[in-house]
């Protein structure tokens, strides 16, 4: 008979216990796969690599990038970051369902917000992996540390993170709603978003337009203020403020649809048919 | 008299004008195993899967233990658990991987040791460190069992617990079946179209078609109602009745 202790432990509304051995699992299935963790490495290097070297031409072919000879390779850093961490987090969602494992999972005192809580665990090991030994590397080769700017890069890092989970979410929704069919979403959505988020140019360059939209976008603020730190200027705390008030609202929003969607694949009995 | 483990009234589930369970309503007491018996598309897995919360029912009520498993699933699923031949394990993962995180979902004291007592029982410690994708049906199945009854449910819901097995194999998870519930006093419902099984393992089966109970009774009664010699012959009469739906038996 099941155990007065386990019956507790299915019954408590919150375990980490529970969001741990979620996040075991995503650990075996990286560890299980080589392939996928150089993967992780493999793109952000790449892209290390390029802008780096693109970066050093430009350095004596344009003041702009004179001036602040990180602009571009940090700007890249960043922005990989945010898709990696709205990566990160689809991936683990969708390794459940090419497993076809959710019918499995949730006939067990699991909670959908505890599997959440160990995908964005697992969004920043994602990122840590992928990320950190790029900006490594970029040290020796290009003489730049992204690590430089100091206490403003951790405040970008997390108004990144929290803009791709944000992201990260409603895409998971969107899957849950409408099956693997949406699946390239988790790939493609962040793009649209790349060129409204002024990774490499001022917010300025858009047309008047097209402005409030860019100011409606948390990392529109990161890479305006890592422009502004990196130009010798202050830290922008207004623009910090302001993409952390624009990430909670889109944090609300992402897990407002995703818990909508699931409670609707509940509904539908999607829980026990989706995958591949 | 005791509080039945399964109160279903009335349970109804539309897929918009398709109706998937039309108003069932059944009982099963506590070490009954009882099965849900039809053909496919009866409503049996949806059945199922209602009473595991994994699906909202449009009416209904259903209750586990004496809990509205709509409103608080999780007093009850701590107590129940599942098996079914068409819900894979992760393939990639290791069975003892596989194994170890559901304890954990379960908060299964000595996992360890838990998972190594079940691997023996069900035969499958040769199989512990291979992925639970390159395993035969028969292997699955026994894992799939052995994840099944790692919190030691007093409610196992099995659907075709036995499909795609050979016959040895089959016979042998229906012996292991009985042994636990003999040892447990676990109450089992099942859902499956296989009449040999269904004969040998349970004391109560509601025969379903078009997502209503048309009838119900032990094997031997139903047998005896219909005057045939084994209930393959009467899931057959019913399954091929020329009314849609036969008289719902209240």
């Amino acid at each position: 008979m099941t155990s007065p202790a386990m019956r507790r432990f299915g019954e408590a509304a919150f375990s980490p216990a529970r969001v741990w051995a979620m996040l075991l699992r995503y650990l075996y299935i990286l560890r299980s796969s080589w392939p996928r963790t150089i993967e992780l490495l493999y793109w952000p290097t790449l892209q290390m690599l390029i802008w780096g070297f693109m970066s050093q031409f430009l350095r004596s072919n344009s003041s702009y990038v004179a001036q602040a000879f990180g602009v571009l390779l940090g700007a890249v850093m960043l922005w990989d970051l945010l898709f990696r961490s709205q990566l990160g987090l689809t991936i683990s969602f969708l390794e459940e369902m090419w497993a076809r494992n959710l019918g499995q999972l949730f006939v067990t005192p699991l909670r959908p917000y505890e599997w959440l809580l160990s995908l964005l665990a697992m969004s920043v090991i994602r990122v840590t992996i992928g990320i950190v030994p790029a900006a490594l590397l970029a040290i020796p080769l290009y003489h730049y540390s992204i690590f430089a700017m100091g206490l403003p890069l951790v405040a970008f890092l997390a108004v990144l993170m929290a803009m791709g989970w944000a992201l990260g979410l409603a895409i998971c929704g969107g899957i849950l709603r409408h099956g693997m069919g949406a699946e390239s979403l988790a790939w493609t959505v962040i793009f649209a978003l790349a060129p409204l988020s002024c990774i490499y140019y001022p917010v300025t360059t858009l047309p008047y337009w097209l402005r409030p939209l860019a100011w409606a976008l948390p990392s529109t603020y990161v890479f305006e203020g890592m422009r502004a730190v990196l130009f010798g200027q202050n830290f922008r705390t207004d623009y910090f403020l302001s993409a952390i008030g624009l990430d909670l609202i889109y944090l609300a929003f992402g897990a407002t649809i995703f818990f909508i969607a699931f409670r609707d694949a509940r509904r539908r009995g999607a829980l026990l048919q989706m995958g591949e | 008299m005791p509080e039945p483990v399964i109160l279903v009234d009335q349970l109804v589930k539309r897929y918009g004008k398709t109706v998937a369970v039309g108003g069932v309503s059944f009982t099963v007491e506590r070490g009954v195993t009882a099965a849900l018996l039809g053909g496919n598309g009866a409503g049996k897995t949806t059945t199922l899967s209602i009473l595991l919360g994994l699906l909202l029912p449009s009416s209904g009520t259903v209750h586990v233990f004496g809990e509205d498993v709509l409103r608080h699933r999780y007093r009850v699923l701590p107590r129940i658990n599942f098996s079914s031949p068409y819900v894979d394990l992760p393939h990639r993962l290791t069975v003892r991987q596989n194994l170890s995180i559901y304890a954990r979902l379960y908060g299964v004291e000595r996992r360890a040791e838990t998972i190594e007592l079940l691997a023996r029982d069900l035969q499958i410690k040769p199989l512990l460190d291979r992925p639970s994708g390159k395993l035969s049906s028969g292997q699955k199945t026994r894992v799939a069992l052995a994840k099944a009854l790692l919190n030691e449910p007093e409610l196992l819901l099995l659907d075709e617990p036995t499909a795609s097995l050979d016959p040895d194999t089959g016979d042998w998870v229906r012996g292991y079946l009985e042994a636990y519930r003999d040892r447990t006093g676990a109450t089992i419902l099942l859902a499956s179209h296989n009449m040999a099984e269904v004969e040998r393992l349970c004391s109560q089966v509601m025969m379903m078609k078009e997502g209503q109970i048309v009838d119900r009774g032990s094997p031997d009664e139903l047998i005896l109602r219909y005057g045939r010699t084994n209930l393959e012959e009467v899931f057959l009469q019913i399954a091929r009745d020329k009314r849609t739906v036969l008289e719902p038996v209240s």
